[in-house]
């Protein structure tokens, strides 16, 4: 059962992360990639999740609190400096 | 709005400033708080919760708060577990209809969502709630903060899915009933006694919660 | 109860992961920066409660409990605060969609901040964190 329970959310984790970097690719301006970037590694550590629990591990529980936790910083340090420049 | 009487800046800034503009360090009291989430965060991450760990946690958290000291979070003294179990049960229904409700939009209405920036005057003085307020409605569906005025606790605020000026008023009220609860459960007395003293003539109404 | 415990960890393990293809959709979908910002904040907190309980009862192991709450409540700090500083300066550098604002009542407040002299409304020698999200009037456009 689990196994088809790590199909679908691999499919859907698949299809969430294709999104995020067409909007990487796409995106009007420095921000939207930005933004995309942020949910693409929220999207990584949501995968790491998945495959702890199908695998029965814990091995990657610290890189999704780290990601949980400063994955904001890349965000707002890019935002800082495109408000101070305004070349986005 | 109500009158502020006492001013912001004294009950803001006089914990982390003195007179001659130095920054004071943060006692010990006014650390305890944050001491405490150091060690359980070390702890979790040992995934071990014993007596020898847990010393060990406290000595480092002790050593980082000294080399990296941060001004101080002014909490207000009062807190009222009650309603704080009370506004994270809301919260958590509110985050759930957040995610639906971001979905519905995704998926039905798509680019052509509407949004407005609307500014909504808080009544308190204190940057706690305020942050908390911009916090609890960035995760509840409809709006994140845009800007900040903090020297009149003004959140403006992004809003998504309004098109027109009764929404625009019903989201006002919305915020304004999240820092109600906000204060119910954090707030200071004096600020908790205003709250208390605002809502008692609506309890013949409607009810109040 | 095993299978009860199991159809549950299915469950909670879909729907998070569900989130996650919402917010790649918001993303693709809405019109501008600042709708799209909201695609991306809200389902993914919601989506990490659900993935964390479905892996802790799946493991059927307290100890990871407290790492996991610790990964959530520091997702609830900071997702806002990465949301705010993307939409403050998308805000400012002109991403906002005018013909799908309703309404915009921080325009004119930032137009008077930028027209007013430099000098902050509050003398004090060193600006706070909150006071440097508050934006110094040179910053405002």
């Amino acid at each position: 059962m689990i196994e088809i329970v790590a199909w679908i959310c691999g499919i859907m984790l698949s299809l969430g992360a294709i999104a995020c970097v067409i909007r990487v690719i796409k995106g009007p301006s420095i921000l939207d990639r930005v933004l995309g970037l942020d949910v693409l590694l929220l999207i990584i550590s949501a995968g790491l999740c998945v495959d702890m629990a199908v695998n029965r591990h814990t091995d990657y529980l610290l890189f999704v609190v780290a990601a949980c936790t400063i994955g904001f910083v890349g965000s707002v340090t890019v935002s800082r400096y495109v408000s101070d420049k305004r070349n986005a | 709005m109500p009158t502020k009487d006492l001013s912001p800046r004294d009950q803001r800034i006089d914990d982390a400033l003195d007179t001659s503009g130095v920054r004071h360090r943060a006692t010990l009291k006014q650390e305890w708080p944050l001491l405490l989430l150091l060690v359980f965060v070390w702890a979790a991450m040992w995934q071990d919760f014993s007596a020898g760990n847990l010393l060990f946690g406290a000595i480092i958290a002790l050593f980082v708060v000294t080399l990296f000291p941060l001004p101080p979070v002014v909490l207000s003294g009062r807190i009222n577990i009650w309603y704080c179990i009370k506004l994270f049960i809301w919260f958590l229904g509110q985050v759930i209809a957040a995610s639906v409700h971001v979905a519905w939009l995704a998926i039905a209405r798509g680019k052509n969502t509407h949004s407005a920036v609307i500014a909504v005057p808080l009544r308190t003085n204190s940057d706690l709630i305020v942050m908390t307020v911009g916090h609890v409605l960035t995760l509840i569906p409809g709006s994140f903060v845009l800007d900040v005025d903090r020297s009149s606790s003004t959140l403006y605020l992004h809003y998504i899915d309004i098109e027109n000026v009764q929404q625009m008023e019903k989201a006002r009220e919305g915020i304004r009933q999240i820092e109600r609860r906000l204060i119910m459960a954090i707030g200071s007395h004096d600020e908790y006694e205003a709250i208390k003293s605002e809502c008692l003539p609506l309890k013949g109404k409607k009810a109040v919660k | 109860m095993d299978m009860f415990l199991d159809i549950l960890v299915a469950v909670l393990l879909v729907l998070g992961c569900l989130m996650s293809l919402i917010a790649g959709i918001g993303l693709l979908t809405f019109p501008d920066l600042l709708t799209r910002m909201h695609a991306a904040t809200k389902p993914q907190v919601l989506g990490f409660l659900l993935i964390f309980a479905g892996l802790a009862i799946h493991l059927r192991s307290w100890l990871i409990v407290p790492a996991l709450i610790v990964a959530w409540a520091m997702q609830l700090l900071t997702a806002p605060v990465s949301a705010h500083m993307i939409g403050r300066s998308g805000y400012r550098t002109k991403h906002a969609k005018k013909e799908t604002l309703f309404s915009d009542e921080l325009h004119q407040v930032l137009d008077e901040v930028s027209a007013a002299p430099a000098t902050g409304p509050i003398p004090v020698a060193k600006p706070s964190r909150a006071e440097r999200r508050q934006g110094a009037p040179g910053e405002a456009d």
